[in-house]
């Protein structure tokens, strides 16, 4: 059959293209003059001259902005200018490339059966400005592999590509037995190794066992399944560990062994506030909240970091649709999504890079898109989330996914019986994500990507849409008894959980394969995208498989849950897996791990009054630390981001994340109203992290984002009593005792806060290993990252704050126990005056502040509410005048003599509110006995003037402070 | 009797709910019907008053947005929707079913290939959300007719930048009072192509056209996601703006008294 190429090119303006060359240029390749980019598209097939000219005109080609041509291949060679340079880039093959599946569909629609199959590409014209082909060479492999292509999923070539369809192999039913019963020690970790198990010797030692007393060695595909659910990612063996704890001297620590992280602290902390309106907390595939009589909320916050380190889009975008079916699999409707981003600083020059990790830019820019075509195409709003940037980011890049379900109360259940069928819905399985469950649990190296480049899925939002519609209406007619998501381990795991309390029988032949070849192993283990496994009792099957047609979902019955406890996986009858449920979810060895706490802070907490600020700021220059703080990639605005992400979909969002009279303000928190609700009550969703801190001291840390996921919900008006939080802890490795010190202390803290402001942990994730060992032999491991993410509720959204200054004439109070700190601080990274300080300590009277701050906001006295976080109260003060575009005057003496302290200082528990004079009184009396001050009152002067005993100490033009804080602000024409 | 409106679900229409929202406030009766049904099962298209083709991503915009939908349209149910549209019913296609309704050649109507018309990519070159403000101008368009109010709403949209082959093209539209909605600026003014008002470059600010009949709208501004005074942007300072009701009632009016 003949193979045609066709390419599609823009017309004079091609969007594409100018971003690209942007790209470019950032990355530092000045020799590019002009990048013109072109889509190709591969159609194999027995076509006529006539209809390729009609594929080309009615399909491909939009007729007012591009121009087609094609040929068929091999294609002679074709002279460029010699100033210019060809790159070609095709996905590989088996990687999910939709595109290519509706040219086909859409091709016999039109009439032209004689298409058989098709693929698609990219093709790049580059001119230099140098016409030595050599040059040109060097340059155009050099952005072919930082920016034009990802080797991961693309094959390039200088030139002409051809295309690669996936190969017709013959099935394989090929089941390798691994005999491990007489292997020694290094034996058996060979055999961990060789497999990409990340299984430790007393993992492999309990393996072995269990086949001695079977009398038999293990399959290969038991082998893999065990490896998947004995992994980090699966079962948090990090978190359920026994830990030997010492202090750094190598004396006992108090307490000195903790067995369990999550029992210790986490489930402790849910247990002992004991809200009765959680519903679910940590045993499902979300947390679930009561919300009103009739409807009840559920979260779940995921990471894929790892995945988004090799392949940014594609491991971002397969995080938003994994966390999405987390909340569907609590049969919930998927309503707001969220994502907090950790990246390298985006000005890391090339050199720099470790080898094998890709640009930060790229990595940003490629997350972005991912999270963007997710949560756009399927139609989830996205409300809030954060962006950071450290260097420890810049090989182990963090990407956390959050998703909001909600759904009629009392609707999900989670009970399979004996004789239900056990069935598959969605996505086809092919090769991608083999191993991402253990790929996760493992420390990266610069031949990560090579050998992994299988863990990368790309993901497929309108399949997922379409689970979405078909899994509401089976809920609602109550089709199935259970249902979970394949996610990591992919069907071993969804399948594996969902029979472990009764067990099943299942045929892997009946799985749909994206092509054939999979080996039986692959197929239990595959992680393609999309899929989600029911039991579906026998009766209602039909009705299951007529909504799946209306919704072009794809439906295979896979086999069926039986009473027999054990787990049997067949291949076309064969048996390749039979294990008991006892074994494989229970059978794991314990893990037995050291910890050594970290040193004491040598720096007391009050040491904020000694010594002077003289010598870390003048007051002239807080004027420029503040444009300073304004402008650092952490606090600048992330517009540019958020308006990528549609905000809007499924008309609930009341707060948005961008506020203010020029739609340009920073929001603390979302506030969500979803469709199909009545009453007034509505949804709160913010965040707390601070990886600054963490380096610093963990289980203040900990204290202090929750402090901040908390103190930003009651920001936009949430009831104190009704927040509930999520942990993701990011950390390195957790075999060296010295990070597991620290994870121990973040956990603690965890703990602590938790009951502290009575907020239950719901669910939870940890991912470890985020280290990196480069070429140089050295590690590179991120900061100690924990992020808490907060459901909170609002009574009436009618009653929701923002945080734009809203009119002249009102006052401002500072409430909470103001005790500024410059450890961990952002003024120290722009002063570059490292501090011994601690970071800021616990608030204690910070919930009764909150507390009376929502009575304040019940009753109508605050119009505009900011917290104090990073850059501290002249940075929460300044993004108050860029929202509301209005000015302020602040006489601070609080801390005398500390200007820089009380303008940059960070603290736990303080809020900033405007207040109409005609309040004042009653907001007053709603604080009584506990901090409160007023500092200050709006001005129509659009200057903020900050002072302190009358005298100025900063006076900046609010025109000034947007200018630092978002350099393309929203009402100019961006350059093209 | 309310008017039976027929919101034509497309594999990745994701905002269906959201103007069945809009149009059950507005005084209709929305009836999702998936394109599979459409197909499979005698529908009853005179049963019905009002078609809506909703937003989102039908086909995931493979081959350009709405491309692979319009094709659909145009295979399987012209014969449906041109006795539809010339019966005088109301239609409306927002964002995703905008791009469809000019794919398929159904608007601007007539279309040829030497005066055809599209919706392409931003010219900022990515997909963006925000709120625009909305000159209602036609008073053929059934839809926009005796709006007096400017309609604040939001976009959110990659391929929204209306531009024609052949700007005779823009003088046949306006002649004939095609050009149903125009991007201003918030006071009102002309958005004369500046960026943000005129969110996508838009040819004469342009972000909706009908029919020449009037009875069939595309726009890619979803007015549908502006029903309630709290999804205002500026709701928290008292700033209301003009919802998109009156655009639906109007549609649902016209309908009653077909």
């Amino acid at each position: 059959m003949q193979i045609y190429r066709f390419v599609v090119q823009s017309g004079q303006f091609d969007p594409r293209s100018v971003g690209y060359l942007k790209d470019v240029l950032a990355l530092g390749f000045n020799n590019l003059q002009r990048i013109e980019c072109q889509d190709l598209y591969f159609i194999e097939g027995q076509l006529q001259q006539e209809e390729l000219q009609q594929l080309a005109l009615s399909l491909l080609t939009d007729p007012v902005t591009q121009t087609t041509s094609f040929e068929a291949l091999p294609a002679p060679q074709i002279s460029l200018n010699p100033d210019t340079i060809r790159v070609e880039a095709a996905l590989r093959p088996g990687v999910t490339d939709p595109v290519a599946g509706q040219i086909v569909r859409a091709a016999h629609e039109l009439g032209f059966k004689g298409v058989h199959r098709a693929a698609t590409g990219s093709r790049f014209e580059l001119m230099f400005d140098t016409c030595d082909p050599q040059e040109q060479a060097s340059l155009a492999e050099k952005l072919a592999r930082q920016l034009l292509a990802n080797p991961v999923i693309q094959r390039w070539t200088l030139g002409e590509i051809t295309p690669s369809f996936p190969e017709e192999a013959a099935s394989s039913g090929a089941v390798e037995i691994l005999p491990i019963r007489l292997l020694d020690e290094d034996g058996l970790l060979e055999v961990s190794i060789n497999r990409r198990g990340a299984l430790d010797l007393a993992e492999m030692k309990a393996i072995q066992a269990y086949y001695r007393a079977e009398g038999r060695d293990p399959s290969d595909v038991e082998f893999e399944s065990i490896a998947q659910t004995w992994s980090e990612h699966c079962n948090h063996k990090t978190f359920k560990a026994h830990l030997d704890i010492s202090l750094p001297d190598g004396g006992p620590a108090e307490p000195a062994v903790v067995d369990s992280i999550i029992k210790t602290y986490l489930k402790a902390a849910t247990d002992s506030i004991a809200a009765p309106w959680v519903i679910s907390a940590f045993v499902d595939n979300a947390g679930i909240l009561e919300f009103d009589d009739d409807f009840e909320i559920s979260f779940k916050v995921e990471t894929h970091n790892h995945p988004s380190a090799i392949e940014p889009f594609g491991g971002a975008n397969t995080g938003v649709g994994g966390v999405i079916r987390d909340v569907l699999g609590v049969s919930a409707k998927p309503i707001a999504n969220t994502d907090i981003l950790c990246f390298g600083p985006q000005d890391t020059h090339l050199d720099e890079l470790p080898e094998g990790v890709l640009h930060p830019r790229r990595i940003q820019s490629g997350v972005v898109a991912g999270v963007q075509d997710y949560g756009n195409k399927i139609g989830i709003p996205t409300v809030n989330g954060a962006i950071l940037y450290d260097a420890g980011y810049t090989a182990n890049p963090l990407v956390f996914c959050g998703c909001v379900g909600i759904a009629p109360r009392g609707r999900h259940h989670k009970n399979p019986q004996p004789g239900d069928r056990v069935i598959l819905l969605g996505g086809r399985t092919g090769r991608d994500g083999l191993r991402g469950a253990t790929f996760s649990s493992m420390t990266m190296d610069a031949q990560t990507g090579e050998v992994s480049g299988a863990s990368v899925q790309i993901g497929d939002p309108i399949t997922e849409k379409g689970l979405i519609d078909v899994i509401l209406r089976a809920r609602d007619l109550g089709l199935y008894s259970d249902i979970t998501d394949c996610g990591a381990g992919g069907l071993s795991s969804a399948a594996g959980e969902m029979a472990s309390s009764i067990g099943a029988d299942i045929e892997l032949e009946n799985v749909q394969l994206k092509y054939p070849g999979l080996a039986p192993w692959e197929i239990w283990l595959s992680e393609a995208q999309e899929r989600m496994v029911l039991a579906v009792p026998p009766a209602n099957i039909s009705a299951l498989q007529d909504l799946c047609d209306t919704f072009d979902t794809e439906l295979t019955d896979i086999g069926e849950f039986t009473g027999s406890a054990r787990l049997v996986v067949r291949h076309a009858g064969q048996v390749v897996l039979d294990l008991a449920n006892s074994f494989l979810h229970a059978g794991f060895p314990q893990r037995q791990l050291k910890a050594i706490l970290p040193e004491a802070h040598s720096q007391p907490a009050d040491n904020q009054d000694k010594g002077s600020d003289t010598t870390l700021a003048k007051k002239a220059d807080h004027s420029s630390t503040l444009l300073a703080l304004l402008s650092h990639a952490n606090i600048a605005s992330k517009a540019a981001t958020i308006r990528l992400y549609d905000h809007e979909i499924q008309g609930g969002t009341v707060v948005k994340p961008l506020a203010g009279i020029l739609n340009d303000g920073p929001s603390d928190a979302a506030v969500l109203k979803p469709i199909g609700t009545r009453g007034k009550r509505g949804i709160v969703l913010s965040n707390g992290i601070n990886p600054e801190y963490g380096k610093v001291n963990a289980y203040r840390m900990a204290w202090a984002v929750v402090d901040e996921a908390v103190r930003n919900a009651i920001c936009v008006g949430a009831d104190p009593g009704r927040i509930a939080v999520l942990d993701n802890f990011c950390w390195g490795d957790p075999k060296r005792p010295e990070t597991m010190g620290t994870l121990i202390e973040a956990a603690r803290g965890c703990h602590d806060a938790a009951i502290h402001y009575g907020t239950p942990y719901i669910s939870g994730k940890d991912s470890l290993n985020n280290e990196y060992l480069g070429a140089d032999g050295q590690r590179h491991a991120i900061p100690p990252t924990l992020l808490i993410s907060a459901l909170g509720q609002i009574e009436a959204v009618s009653q929701a704050i923002t945080m734009d200054l809203k009119k002249a004439g009102n006052f401002i109070y500072l409430a909470g126990d103001f005790q500024p700190t410059f450890g961990g601080s952002h003024f120290s990274m722009v002063t570059h005056h490292t501090s011994s300080e601690d970071v800021p300590a616990p608030s204690p009277v910070a919930p009764q502040v909150y507390r009376s701050f929502h009575q304040a906001i019940q009753a109508g006295w605050v119009k505009s509410a900011h917290d104090l976080s990073e850059g501290g109260l002249a940075v929460a003060a300044a993004e108050m005048c860029i929202g509301g575009r209005l000015g302020l005057h602040l006489d601070l003496c609080i801390v005398p003599h500390r200007s820089a302290r009380t303008l940059f200082g960070e603290t736990n528990g303080c809020l900033l509110a405007e207040v109409a004079p005609e309040d004042t009184a009653a907001f007053e009396k709603a604080f009584e006995n506990k901090p409160i001050l007023r500092v200050g009152s709006v001005t129509s002067d659009p200057v903020l003037v900050m002072c302190m005993n009358n005298e100025t100490q900063l006076s900046l033009p609010v025109a000034d402070l947007v200018t630092a804080w978002n350099p393309v602000p929203e009402l100019l024409r961006p350059e093209n | 009797m309310k008017p039976k409106a027929l919101i034509l679900q497309a594999r990745g229409s994701n905002r269906d709910l959201d103007v069945m929202e809009a149009l059950t406030l507005s005084g209709a009766e929305p009836i999702g019907v998936p394109l599979n049904h459409l197909r499979s099962r005698t529908t009853d298209w005179h049963a019905f008053q009002m078609l809506v083709i909703p937003g989102g991503f039908s086909y995931a915009d493979a081959l350009g947005a709405g491309k692979l939908l319009a094709l659909d349209l145009n295979s399987y149910f012209a014969d449906e929707i041109n006795a539809f549209v010339a019966s005088g019913k109301p239609v409306i296609g927002i964002c995703n079913g905008f791009q469809a309704l000019l794919k398929s050649g159904i608007l601007p109507e007539g279309n040829d290939r030497q005066r055809a018309s599209t919706l392409t990519f931003n010219t900022q070159g990515h997909f963006e959300c925000r709120w625009v403000t909305l000159a209602p101008l036609s008073q053929t368009c059934i839809w926009t007719k005796g709006l007096n109010d400017n309609i604040t709403c939001p976009v959110a949209h990659g391929e929204g930048n209306f531009q024609v082959s052949d700007l005779t093209l823009i003088n046949t539209l306006s002649s004939l009072d095609q050009i149903a909605l125009t991007y201003t600026h918030p006071d009102g003014s002309p958005a004369n192509g500046e960026y943000p008002a005129n969110p996508n470059g838009s040819v004469l600010d342009i972000a909706g056209i009908c029919n020449p009949q009037g009875n069939v709208l595309g726009l890619m501004p979803h007015p549908e996601n502006h029903i309630h005074p709290t999804q205002h942007p500026q709701w928290s300072r008292d700033v209301s703006g003009q919802t998109g009701l009156g655009l639906f009632e109007n549609g649902i009016k016209y309908a009653a008294g077909l």
